[in-house]
Formats: C-alpha cells, structure tokens, sequence
C-alpha cells in the first residue's frame, strides 16, 4: 500500500468522493485558488472547477448556513474550517441548524454535511487557535464528531463522513497533516463511523486515546512493556457515535484505564467515557479512571508552558503506573 | 498422627472458654469437620470441630470445666498409636502458653481475632457487600469459626510438615451457621474487581492487607491470596465441605496501621499538649477490638454516643453537715452541697481513669486532670463552664471559682476556654425539686452526672426506719469507653466520699 501523510490521505478522501458524487462541493476560506490553509484540497479546483471547489468570504457563520441550506436542497457540501477554532463563529449554524434540523422538520430535511478543518493543539499560536473543542460538538444529539489519528482513519473516516445523510464535524490535528501512513488506494476504502479500533493489544491498562494521544499511547506502551506492563491503546476515532463496547470489552479484560486527551478536563470528552466505564464497568474496575488531559487553563504561547499543558509521554506513563499501583 | 485439640479462640474477645458439653467421648471416631464439642465464650456458645481424623483418644477437660484460649482439651490420634508424649506435655500445661501465642500471632496476621478463622465468601456476592461493610459475617459458610491448633513442631511423634495426615498447621475456617460474631468496625476499601474476584474465589476480605493507596485491596492481592491459597489447597484431603484454608496465612507485608488487635502492646502516648490552652494533658491508647466492637455495635442502636444510666442513692446527711459546719466557721465560704459533689466526683474520676477519658475513634483518651464541666442555666439555654483540676482544689476555691463563672455564664462573658475541654460534667437540678433525672453527654466525655434534690426520706438502716437526707445521682455514660460495671464503680466510690465526706481530706 503506499505510504502517504494525512494530507495527502484528507485530499484523496475528497477527490474520490467529488468524482463519484457531483452534488459534492467544497467549500471554506482559501480553500480554491490558495488550495487551503494546509494544503488539503491541493489540485481540487484545478480538477472540478470553481462550482465545487468555492472560495468563501471571511464568514463562517455565513457559509456555515449557505452549506446547510445547500444541504437541504440535496447537495452534499464540505465546509472547510481553516480552523476549528473560527467553527466557534459558526456554531450556531451547526449547533441550532444543522444539528436540529432533521429533528424539527420531522424528517423532511436531511443534511449531509460534513465540517472539517484543523483542531487541537498547534504549535506556539497561543489561547485562541490552539484548543481541542470536540467536546462542545459531541454534547449535541443530532451531530457525529469524528477524529482520525492515522493517514488511513483519515481517508476512511472521511470518504464515510462525506457518504453519512447526517452532519459531521471531521476534526483534523493541525500537528498531524505531515504524518505519514499506508493508505489503501481502492477508491472503495471505508471506514464505518462509531467503531473504535484497538490500536495495541494489552492486558494490564487500557489507554484510551484519540487523535494526536494516539501515537504518544502506543510511544508509552512500548515504554511500559519494558517495564512489564502491558498496555492496550484504544482510539475510538468518532466520538459520536460512540463505541463504548470495545472499551468496555478492554477494561474487562485490563481493569484498569487512563484516558489520554488533548482538550481541557472539565466537561470533556474523557469525563464523558470515564461515566459510561463506570457505569458499565464498574464491577471490573481495580483503580479509578484516570484522566490526562490538557490543563485546565488557556494554551500558553511561551513554549516551554505549552509543552506542559499537553499530556506527554512521560506523563502517560506514569498515569498507567499509578492505576497499575506500581508507584 | 497424634494431634492436641486446643481450646480455640471462637471470638476476638476471647481469652478463656467454657466447655460446655462434648459431642464425642473418649474412643469414637472422628473426622475432619465433625462437631467435637460445644464451647461456651464470652460471647456465645459455638461448636469446635475436629481438625484431624482419628479417634478421641483423650480428654482432658470436662464439661463445665473452664480453660484459657490454648489449653489443651483433648488428644486424636490413631488408635493404637503412642501419645504418652502429648499426655505429659498437656499434664505439665507447658503447651498452653505457647499454643495461645501461636494463636494470637495469626490472629494478629489477619488483622482481627474473628477474621483470621473466618469465613469463605460465597460466589453470589451478598458475602462480600457485607465483608466490604464490616458487618459480621453469618451463613452457612463461615459464620462463626471453629477452630483447632495442631502442635507446634518440634515434637517426637510429630512427621515434618507436608507428609502430615492433616490441614496446615493454621487455623482453618469451618462454618456452623452461628455467625453472631462482631468483625472490626474497620471499613475496608476494596477495588470493585478485587470484591469481585475475592467473592468468586471464596476469599475473606477482611483477612488481606491491601497493598494499594489507603491499604486498598486490589486486585493483585487478591491474586496473591488467591495463589497462596492455591498451594496451600494442594495439602492433602480435606473433605469437600471444608472450606479452603484462609489467605491470611500468607505472610503480611503490610498491615494497615488502623486496624486495631487484641494482642498488640497497647502503644500509649506521650502526653501531648491539649488543644485547648489550660485543658487536661491526656494520653491516647488505641481502641481494642471489643472496644471498637463495643463501639460500633451500641452506636448503631442509638446515635453517635451510645449512652446508658446508672443510678444510686447517696445519703447526704454527712455531706451536708460537713458543709454547715464549714460555713459557720467561715461566713464567706457559701460552700454549696453541689460544691462537695463536684470535689468529690472529681477524687473519684482520678481513681476511675476509665470514666475520665473520652472516645476518640480509633483511640481512648484518658486524661490526667479532673477538669469537671459545671451545667448552668441562662436565659438562652446552658452552659458549662469548667473547673479545672477540681479534684486538686478545696471545696471553698470550687465554690468560688463557680460562683464567679456562673455569673460570667449568665452575663455570657466566658471565654470558650472557660467552658470547653471538660472531662466530666455535673448537671444539678436539686434546686428545681428534681428528684432524679438523665442528662445528656456533652461530647466527647464519656459520662455526666445528673444530680437530684437531696430529701429526707424514711429508710431502713439496721432494722430501724429513720430519716435521711437521700439525693438519687443518674450518671450517663459513652458505652464505648465507660461499662457498665466501670460506671457502678465510679458510683460507688461516689457515693462512699460523700456519705463519708471525712475522705476527702484522706
């Protein structure tokens, strides 16, 4: 299989998608003739002209609601974020519209949109554009949060995302487009939204990671079995739907769980499966969930406190030492 | 092989038990498990049971005869084997001793005189929700455990472990359905997964040490217990309806420092420094296992302090002449009966320690001074302002110094110092005509003293009806630092100062 970064991975998933479906378009700031912020829709103007692949005002509240009502009428659009921090301005296009719509209308409108761009932490571009927001999207019914973590998940996960008849929110992290990965090239290569994949098997600790706490799970795992321990890293890759069966299949078998995320602690994502391992765990646990997340305070700019405010190796290792009660 | 049966302990109080009645005599056959005889403990009266197959060869306590935890009561062994070395060593009562330390020693290993012997835990759970609560343990598993001691080795007749017809040389939990006895009101914390394993492989929380934060048990103890279970299982025959021998015999790495025992030292501290500027000094014991059972037991029958009431009657005509006769001599003294009871309760708590402590959960607080907690009434409710040290003090300095506090009381001037730290407190309500009433403890004391009038009233003295000044004294009492017979002590010295006022100048 060739090996391409996720890109290249993100740009494949869309060029096969727009030329198997033409009611496909893109649509987002600088995405056409400056071929994106992050290069990921390279080539598509030049390849399916400027009705599908369309330059937006600096308006996201905007296009955010042109998409969904091109989304009511029967297109499929993709709304690209130059980043999923500028989605903050459009979160009532996709909290109040899109998400709800199908609901309201009593069926009658479908909106097969998908939202994506760059998110989580950057390097060095401070408190504004450098946060994981998926828990914000993830709380709504009526939204699918997805979150690759390899060049494969993403052209997957997205070639699914743009086929899905309900929004998605398709976050990206900003710090992964250049990781590279086997991608297969079947233009039929799909990876089903709602099914985690156990990235590592293990048997003493569970890491639930996602996106970019993905490799630094498995980097701990390797460190940890050194020590004797043997770590299973699971990454759910869409966070709604949810695939709570696969982690709860893991800590039946390990006992124990460290949640590994990026975004604040508070309302996250990794609170969210902490209370449903409990809930449906809880007789199997032997230590409590641990989280280890991103601190609780706005990204610093300064570099050495922005290493710190992102969980690290280190810091994964030592979480599954303290539930495996070695320390 | 030859194998003493001991007296075993049935009970974490237990330190001697009563034979009540044997359930085999000497010659019958027995086996592992089979009921032996029936013991009376302080607590209840319970089955032994054989741990060794045999014949009842000998024994050597008969039914109504009471020995010491360790003695040894009968000897099994095959029939025609020779047992005269056991017969002399039990004769000498050299065993004993030594049998009851062995005893103790695992009892210390598991943390708990009932938990050492006890109890499997059944697989469907209820077993373990209990064991993880502390409550004691009943059923037809385990339950209140019998159990015997085989000799410590070395012994001529006795083969080298291992080759032994018999369980290991620890005690073994055997159910009777008569499990009444209270476990430590230590709360375990246990990891779900470690519950849930310790109840499917039949293993006694309450007997492990857990080795996560806080003394967790995790699961990993419990597949530790579980293996050293495993190698003890692999011991020769014991019959199927025997439990499996108990976890706590592995060697403890760690015991929880909270966990109280019988047999350890009682660790007492230096006096530290009261937390209230003038209070008592003090010094702390740790609670003992029936104490702490004594505790948790009568607190769930009524609230945090459970208390009971002792009351006597006190002839005060004595007392009260005393007191006429000290303020005709001196005007200025106004010495109140109350005055005399509060010096005289004070002599009597520093003779009766016990009642001059208080219950400070994991320990006892005894204290060194007498400081005596004096109710008074005020607009707004009742305070208590403290004299301290009153057993050091004249009746006159008592009579001063609560006057002049009652009066600040009323005038709600006293200073928290002046009315917290108490040891013990009077409550009076002579004065109203009250002629016996209860009070109710002001924590943490461990008692108070409620004080009726003094009345004359006919009583019988030698055969004769004459007329005494008799006051009724309620005392309430913490039942778990203060008993019953520990208060009726304390009343009766009591008692004996006032109608004999003369001792407090002894």
């Amino acid at each position: 299989m060739p090996v391409i970064t996720m890109r290249e991975a993100l740009n494949q998933a869309m060029r096969e998608e727009m030329h198997r479906d033409e009611n496909i378009f893109l649509m987002g700031e600088e995405v056409a003739s400056y071929q994106g912020a992050y290069k990921v829709s390279k080539g598509l103007l030049d390849e399916f002209g400027d009705k599908r692949v369309i330059d937006s005002p600096i308006t996201e509240l905007g296009f955010a609601g042109l998409g969904v009502g091109a989304a009511m009428v029967g297109l499929r659009p993709i709304i690209e974020f130059m980043t999923f921090n500028f989605s903050i301005l459009a979160t009532d296009q996709i909290v109040n519209s899109a998400a709800k719509m199908l609901y309201m209308s009593g069926g009658q409108f479908k909106i097969p949109i998908v939202f994506r761009g760059p998110g989580g932490s950057a390097y060095q571009v401070s408190s504004q554009h450098s946060q994981a927001i998926e828990s914000w999207f993830a709380h709504f019914p009526g939204l699918k949060v997805v979150m690759p973590s390899t060049p494969a998940d993403a052209k997957g996960l997205l070639k699914s995302a743009i086929r899905d008849d309900d929004p998605v929110i398709f976050i990206e992290q900003e710090r992964m487009y250049g990781n590279k990965g086997e991608v297969s090239d079947d233009p039929e290569f799909m990876i089903p939204l709602g099914v985690a994949e156990v990235k590592r098997e293990g048997t003493d600790a569970t890491i639930v990671a996602r996106s970019l706490m993905v490799p630094i799970a498995l980097k701990a795992a390797e460190e940890l079995e050194k020590q004797g321990v043997s770590v299973e890293v699971i990454d759910p890759r869409t966070i709604r739907p949810f695939d709570t069966e696969t982690i709860i299949r893991s800590v039946m078998k390990t006992n124990r769980v460290v949640i590994a995320e990026e975004s604040h602690p508070f309302c996250g994502v990794g609170a969210e499966i902490s209370a449903q391992i409990m809930e449906r765990a809880f007789d199997y646990l032997d230590a409590p969930v641990k989280r280890v997340s991103g601190v609780d305070a706005p990204m610093p700019y300064a570099k050495n406190l922005e290493k710190l405010a992102i969980p690290d190796l280190p810091r994964l290792v030592a979480a599954v030492r303290e539930v495996s009660y070695l320390d | 092989m030859a194998t003493q049966v001991v007296m075993p302990k049935l009970s974490p109080t237990m330190e001697e038990g009563q034979l009540a009645r044997w359930l085999k005599k000497e010659g019958d056959k027995v086996g592992i498990g089979e009921p032996l005889a029936e013991i009376d403990t302080d607590k209840a009266t319970m089955e032994a049971q054989a741990l060794a197959t045999g014949v009842l060869r000998k024994i050597f306590v008969q039914a109504g005869e009471t020995v010491p935890l360790g003695a040894i009561i009968a000897i099994i062994a095959e029939p025609d084997e020779d047992i005269s070395a056991l017969l002399s060593k039990a004769e000498s009562g050299a065993s004993s001793e030594e049998n009851k330390q062995s005893i103790q020693a695992s009892v210390q290993a598991g943390g708990d005189g009932a938990q050492v012997e006890l109890a499997r835990v059944v697989p469907d759970g209820a077993r373990t929700v209990a064991t993880i609560k502390g409550e004691p343990l009943a059923g037809d598993v385990g339950g209140a455990p019998t159990q015997q001691q085989t000799p410590p080795p070395p012994q001529p007749q006795t083969p080298p472990a291992g080759k032994a017809d018999e369980p290991p040389a620890t005690p073994v939990a055997s159910g009777n359905g008569q499990g009444q006895q209270p476990t430590s009101g230590v709360r375990l914390i246990v990891s779900p997964i470690a519950a849930r394993m310790a109840a499917e492989a039949g293993i006694n929380l309450q007997a492990l040490s857990g080795t996560g934060p806080g003394g967790r048990i995790v699961k990993r103890d419990i597949e530790a217990a579980i293996s050293a279970g495993g190698q003890q299982q692999a011991a020769p025959a014991q019959p199927s309806t025997a439990p499996p021998p108990q976890p706590a015999t592995t060697p403890q790495t760690e015991t929880p420092p909270e966990v109280p025992t019988v047999v350890s030292p009682p660790q007492t501290q230096a006096a530290p420094k009261p937390a209230v500027d003038g209070a008592s000094a003090y010094r702390d014991e740790p609670v003992s296992t029936m104490r702490s059972t004594i505790a948790r037991r009568l607190s769930s029958s009524i609230g945090p302090v459970p208390h009971f009431f002792l009351t006597t009657e006190i002839e005060m005509d004595r007392a009260a002449e005393l007191r006429r006769s000290l303020n005709e001599l001196e005007a200025e003294l106004k010495i109140s009966l109350n005055d005399l009871i509060i010096k005289a309760a004070a002599v009597a708590l520093i003779q009766h320690p016990m009642v001059n402590a208080s219950f400070q959960d994991k320990s006892l607080r005894f204290y060194e001074r007498a400081d005596i907690g004096v109710a008074v009434a005020i607009d707004e409710g009742l305070i208590t302002p403290v004299i301290r040290s009153a057993d050091r003090k004249s009746v006159g300095q008592i009579g001063r110094e609560v006057r002049e506090l009652a009066e600040r009381a009323r005038a709600r001037k006293l200073t928290p110092e002046e009315y917290t730290g108490a040891t013990f407190s009077i409550s009076n309500l002579g004065m109203f005509g009250i002629d016996e009433f209860t009070a109710v403890i002001n924590p943490p004391e461990a008692a108070i003293l409620a004080v009726g009038a003094s009345t004359p009233k006919p009583v019988v003295r030698d055969g004769q009806v004459s007329v005494r000044q008799i006051m009724r004294v309620t005392m309430s009492c913490d039942h778990r630092v203060v008993d019953g017979a520990t208060g009726a002590k304390f009343l009766q010295t009591l008692k004996k100062i006032l109608e004999n006022p003369l001792l407090l100048m002894a």
